[in-house]
């Protein structure tokens, strides 16, 4: 029987080799249903673009703990735009001050999580904001 | 423009797409494999099977460089569990791999088994017609770590590998029937760690019991260092041996169609059921049936031959 089911993309750009938190996050997309392309670590943006336009994910979620959030986080949406692929959502999880966000946002990422926040609140975020393209 | 036609147009994201919907199973999907279909039957499909940890990931990512030096294009299918409880899952093949992402003469699609045993999954035939179709020239697929008795991957594969390594078991493993009868070529990863020539050695006696008929294919047993790239280029040898045996020998016809009537018997298995489930859910007979069945007025077998002798199909 026909049935849409959400695919996520989890992976850490650029040099930090702290993947703790994008395991976490994978494992509690798994316990929500969805299904998690996971690419591990030390991801260029054009390999998380490319990877997730051959996977046809919904949703690009990034984990980042080495403070190049402004130059990666912005390098990807760019290049999936150059792909024609930003209907694609991005989102991005780790140490990402405050005063950062509004810029990230206004480049493109829909959503930040910083540390502390707990799995349901990403998993509902997801549930509520991402739809598994028709 | 249709996805198919797309497709062949070469557009990576309508190929993606159309993955996604076979995949999710959409009834939209059918057509577009039907346009396809002309347009498959040229790749070489080569499967993968293994025990869970074996090093079946880099393996492939390391036969996916050694063909993209024949500047071959290459496919590949990579399947991991889907959760029995939850429905998701993690697909981390791609791990492994992902340094071919942006290499355009390369596409690697992770499906989740989504409930279907033999270390399959089902829409796998299906994408590999759609790569088939994208024009690549070798397909590798990559089944879900098997234990003993999973072999769906023969009916799929031109050649098939079994991906061993040191250390799991003694030779009686080795003669037991599974996974081990389906191997044309064998592979003994991880050959750097103790014990890698000891399950050589047992792999090579127990294919040295059987009795092959003359000009028969004989498997090989090929040691290999995955992380390293040590034996690839020999075990890239031995799949094209294998694939020249196949087409000298003319088994490769017989392959092709055992494999053309499983692909018709699977999606005819799968419309027939969704087709007659689907009516008598509609018109109420099913709940019927079980009622009857609380009661044990009727019994399951037959309620299936009252249900079917209301269908002609001469």
């Amino acid at each position: 029987m026909a049935e849409r089911r959400l695919r996520v993309l989890v992976g850490k750009p650029g040099l930090d080799g702290h993947d703790r938190g994008a395991k976490i996050i994978a494992r509690a997309f798994r316990d929500a249903g969805f299904e998690v392309i996971y690419t591990g670590l030390h991801q260029t943006p054009e390999q998380i673009v490319a990877a997730s336009i051959q996977e046809d994910v919904d949703l690009i979620a990034l984990s980042i703990l080495s403070g190049a959030h402004n130059t990666l986080l912005p390098a990807v949406y760019s290049t999936l735009k150059e792909k024609g692929a930003e209907d694609i959502m991005l989102m991005a999880g780790g140490v990402i001050p405050e005063d950062d966000i509004p810029g990230l946002k206004a480049a493109g990422v829909a959503e930040i999580f910083t540390p502390g926040t707990s799995t349901e609140v990403i998993v509902d975020w997801v549930r509520s904001n991402v739809h598994p393209r028709a | 423009m249709t996805l198919a036609e797309r497709v062949l147009d070469g557009d990576i994201r309508a190929a993606a797409r159309l993955m996604r919907d076979i995949d999710d199973r959409m009834k939209s999907a059918v057509n577009e494999l039907k346009a396809l279909y002309p347009h498959t039957g040229n790749a070489y499909i080569l499967g993968l099977t293994g025990p869970p940890g074996a090093g079946k990931s880099t393996l492939v990512d390391q036969i996916v460089a050694a063909y993209r030096k024949k500047d071959l294009l290459v496919g590949v299918v990579a399947i991991d569990p889907t959760s029995p409880f939850t429905g998701g899952a993690i697909l981390g093949d791609r791990i492994r791999m992902n340094r071919h992402a942006e290499d355009s003469g390369v596409f690697i699609r992770s499906l989740a088994t989504r409930g279907a045993l033999g270390g399959m999954s089902r829409s796998t035939m299906d994408v590999v017609n759609v790569m088939d179709a994208m024009g690549m020239d070798v397909i590798v697929v990559e089944t879900v770590g098997v234990g003993q008795d999973e072999v769906d991957i023969v009916s799929t594969a031109h050649t098939t590998a079994v991906v061993m390594v040191p250390g799991l078991g003694d030779d009686i493993q080795a003669i037991k029937a599974g996974i081990l009868e389906i191997g044309d070529v064998f592979v003994v990863n991880k050959a750097d760690r103790d014990g890698a020539d000891r399950t050589a050695r047992e792999l090579t006696t127990m294919l040295e019991m059987q009795h092959p008929e003359p000009g028969a294919w004989l498997p090989h047993v090929v040691k290999t260092e995955g992380a390293r790239g040590v034996g690839i280029e020999a075990l890239v040898e031995e799949f094209e041996a294998h694939r020249e045996y196949l087409k000298n020998s003319g088994h490769l016809q017989r392959l092709i169609e055992e494999r053309n009537a499983k692909l018709f018997a699977d999606t005819l298995r799968d419309e027939l059921f969704d087709t007659v489930f689907g009516a008598i859910r509609e018109s109420g007979r099913y709940q019927q049936i079980l009622d009857g069945l609380r009661e044990r007025s009727t019994d399951p077998y037959s309620a299936v031959e009252q249900v079917l002798a209301a269908h002609a199909f001469s």
